[in-house]
């Protein structure tokens, strides 16, 4: 098995477990041999060194985070320099800013993103196709659920796959984002590439 | 209608099993409410759902109207698409393709074949592989599941039994299910021809689930939800999110009580916030004893 790096062994990876394919990172941390751990409350973010935001429905996290009081404690972290990784729902919380979002949809602003919800369509326009990211030697079969589009993009975004025009896969700092769903892939090199950071 | 599309342009694939699954993933933790208007589908999305159910009657009105219960008027349905942006679930009689034919052509994100209606057919369900939109079916058993897997279900519920308020059924079918799929787990090879047969279920499926340890789609709970302690329990015993029907807005004060579930839902295995999200939520639907109700819907379904 290929580890991501040695140095990450001791360290602790968050998954944000409020709502949402949480689980499914799990597994692909678990299989990498990272520690993992659910994080629901202040006190689990306190215990990682990283933090994954799953795909899930972005609107009912944003809600969970605040009941939860979870939104302030992530946005320090995550502004102080925590590595964090977004994917799809995950990307929107962490996007500068949300269009179609609800009014009240609260966002980290830690990624120079505008993203529109669901742009790609209802369920029954979500598709797999295979995209190219910067490093990797063969394609990445992604798949998108009523995806995220990212609309604009700062300059200091760097953008690692696109689909067609659209960047499906960037990063800026210790911010990743993804607009589809690599826990779903059996393909764990997006995660690797996240491990990277830590 | 076209199944697993092929985009030539973009080489992408839609309606193909794990995009179907896919969004089953991304509901889990989270609460699926019923709702029959675009004013209560806000409530539910401002209470944190994850999605909706559209329908015409909650389970609790169609258990004491009687009738024929069938898919909702597509006008309703649209209506509650255009106010809210969590996905929009509806329900199709078990067996009557030509309802979910025409769910599928009004964008729904996943049709529920659902014993809460009437039955269209008697002996056959939906072959959901022919849809582009995902299936979920409700199950009392594990060979009732495996058989909905086998015709295509992205998403198994327990059916419990809807509109009655009461967690029981619920809870015997989670038992039952998560059981057998734990026993199976111990089987050896040759014992597992005997579990097909017994289930009534595709031999492959069950030797899949002794190799995981799990079904082969997400496992939601669903049929008699009333509180955050029912739905917490549903969570603790294994369920992987949850539907509530009748018992949000069949409840004195739905908005509060909406929200409370979905935090217990969420913190399921923390006692503390499940106490402090129970407080002064009204009165809870009254409900019926099992004793009490002339149709049981879990029947239905073959």
């Amino acid at each position: 098995m290929v580890r991501s790096s040695s140095n990450n062994s001791a360290k602790t990876v968050g998954v944000l477990a409020l709502q949402g394919a949480f689980a499914s990172h799990e597994l692909v941390f678990e299989t990498l041999g990272v520690n993992c751990r659910e994080v629901r409350t202040p006190q689990d973010l306190g215990q990682v060194d990283a933090l994954v935001l799953p795909g899930g429905e972005s609107t009912t996290i944003s809600q969970l985070l605040e009941s939860s009081e979870l939104f302030e404690p992530v946005k320090k972290s995550v502004h102080e320099g925590m590595p964090v990784f977004g994917t799809c729902a995950g990307m929107i919380l962490l996007s500068k800013k949300i269009l179609d979002g609800r009014a009240d949809q609260l966002s980290f602003e830690a990624i120079d993103i505008e993203v529109q919800r669901n742009a790609y369509g209802r369920q029954v326009d979500s598709f797999e196709a295979d995209i190219e990211v910067k490093t990797f030697s063969s394609p990445f079969h992604a798949v998108f659920i009523r995806a995220p589009r990212i609309s604009k993009l700062g300059p200091s975004v760097t953008v690692l796959a696109e689909l067609e025009e659209d960047a499906v896969l960037a990063r800026q700092n210790n911010v990743m984002v993804a607009s589809f769903h690599p826990e779903l892939s059996h393909d764990d090199r997006i995660h690797r590439l996240f491990l990277k950071e830590i | 209608m076209a199944k697993r599309e092929t985009d030539r342009a973009s080489k992408s694939t839609t309606g193909s099993m794990v995009v179907k699954r896919g969004l089953a993933e991304m509901l889990k933790g989270g609460v699926i409410m019923d709702v029959v208007n675009p004013e209560q589908a806000k409530i539910a999305e401002d209470a944190g759902a994850c999605a909706v159910m559209a329908l015409e009657r909650v389970p609790a009105d169609i258990r004491r109207d009687g009738g024929v219960a069938r898919m909702s008027d597509p006008e309703m349905i649209n209506g509650i698409q255009a106010v809210c942006s969590i996905p929009v679930m509806a329900k199709a009689r078990i067996g009557h393709f030509v309802e979910a034919q025409v769910l599928e052509s009004l964008g729904v994100d996943f049709i529920d074949e659902s014993e809460v209606l009437t039955p269209a057919d008697e002996s056959h369900h939906i072959d959901k592989f022919k849809f582009t939109v995902p299936f979920v079916c409700g199950a009392t058993n594990l060979g009732e599941a495996l058989r909905r897997i086998s015709e295509g279900a992205a998403l198994i519920r327990s059916k419990g039994e809807a509109g009655t308020g009461n967690i029981v059924e619920a809870v015997r079918h989670l038992r039952s299910i998560i059981g057998d799929i734990r026993k199976i787990e111990q089987a050896d090879s040759a014992e597992l021809f005997d579990w097909a047969k017994k289930l009534q279920a595709p031999l492959p499926l069950v030797q899949e689930i002794a190799e995981t340890g799990w079904l082969q789609v997400p496992l939601f709970c669903a049929g008699g939800i009333a509180t955050p302690s029912d739905a917490a329990l549903a969570m603790q015993l294994g369920a992987q999110a949850v539907f509530v029907g009748s018992g949000i807005f069949k409840s004195d004060d739905p908005a509060p009580r909406a929200k409370a579930i979905v935090e217990a839902t969420t913190h399921f295995r923390d006692a503390d916030i499940i106490a402090k999200v129970s407080r002064n939520l009204g009165v809870p639907m009254t409900g019926i004893g099992m004793d009490k109700i002339e149709q049981r819907y879990a029947e239905r379904g073959w």
